[in-house]
């Protein structure tokens, strides 16, 4: 039995199939979210140096971490729509930026907010702070630039250089705490040694990444359905979808 | 059960506004990017239904009241 791994690259194949998955993701992304927030703010302790204040960490690593991995998926994506001129791997990309954008912002947003009581400062050019900037820029940059380009394809091809050119930020800001003196903390939590964190605050944390995942998930899908229709009206699939008025 | 009342729990050991001010735009910005996304769905589905007759219910409506 042969698999068709190449079934779910048309478009319209996967346009339904991305239809059934999203309310699974949906749903797993509230679950997720309503058990991380209980765990932690009613079951994790307050921290003994920074009190409750700590407790934004639940929000602030998901997004930062999101921000890094949604741009390394969207340059996985958009280097594959560029190297095998697959349209689908392009529209993933430009589905990736709002929400990596997003999350990029809200890393910044959190962290200026966890530092103004922590550092005494709301900005400082710290490397990583610095790096997560231009990783947001970086983002806009992709965003802008395939806006201006009226051709999708062209845009695609645009976007796919900008996206792959970013990628060598993403180690930058990963190992910017270990190679310069940073204002901002090293990593708490890496793959080679344990979790330098209380088990209770380090499972609130894991549960709201994965919250973050799953609603990232079922966000950009949504959207990439949406980008699927914009550029495949032309199609017979498309037509047949108004017919029915089940787009 | 860290919380012994509300005014407490709102109060984040001094640090609400800080605490508050990162889940407040947390929520801001997921809602506005889920009202974003239906939104320019229905503006999609705006311009098929004005050129594919998109929805059907209305023209059913009519033939039949």
């Amino acid at each position: 039995m042969a698999i068709n791994w190449f079934k779910y690259s048309s478009p319209a194949s996967f346009y339904s199939l991305a239809g059934k998955m999203i309310p699974l993701f949906a749903a797993a992304a509230i679950i997720l979210l309503i058990m991380g927030l209980y765990v932690g703010f009613f079951v994790a302790p307050t921290d003994f140096q920074q009190g409750e204040a700590y407790r934004i960490i639940f929000i602030h690593v998901p997004a930062a971490w999101m921000s890094m991995f949604l741009y390394v998926v969207m340059a996985c994506w958009a280097g594959f729509g560029l190297a095998f001129n697959t349209r689908l791997s392009s529209m993933m990309a430009t589905a990736i930026a709002p929400t990596g954008a997003m999350f990029t912002f809200l890393a910044l947003w959190t962290g200026s907010l966890w530092g103004k009581p922590m550092w005494g400062t709301w900005w400082v050019w710290d490397a990583r702070l610095t790096s997560e900037l231009i990783l947001l820029f970086l983002y806009i940059g992709f965003m802008s630039l395939q806006a201006a380009i009226d051709d999708p394809r062209r845009a695609d091809k645009a976007g796919a250089i900008i996206a792959l050119v970013g990628v060598v930020n993403i180690p930058i800001i990963y190992f910017s705490v270990q190679w310069w003196n940073t204002l901002h903390q090293g990593a708490s939590v890496s793959v080679n040694q344990a979790p330098a964190m209380a088990s209770t605050m380090l499972m609130g944390m894991l549960i709201m990444v994965f919250a973050s995942w799953m609603y990232s998930i079922a966000v950009i899908l949504k959207r990439v359905r949406i980008i699927i229709l914009e550029r495949e009206s032309h199609t017979a699939w498309v037509a047949e979808l108004q017919k029915e008025g089940v787009v | 059960m860290n919380w012994s009342s509300l005014s407490e729990f709102l109060s984040m050991g001094g640090y609400g506004f800080y605490v508050w001010g990162s889940y407040a735009m947390t929520l801001i910005c997921i809602i506005g990017e889920i009202l974003l996304i239906s939104n320019r769905r229905r503006t999609l589905e705006k311009q098929y239904g004005h050129t594919s007759g998109l929805d059907k219910k209305r023209d059913i409506n009519e033939t039949t009241s």
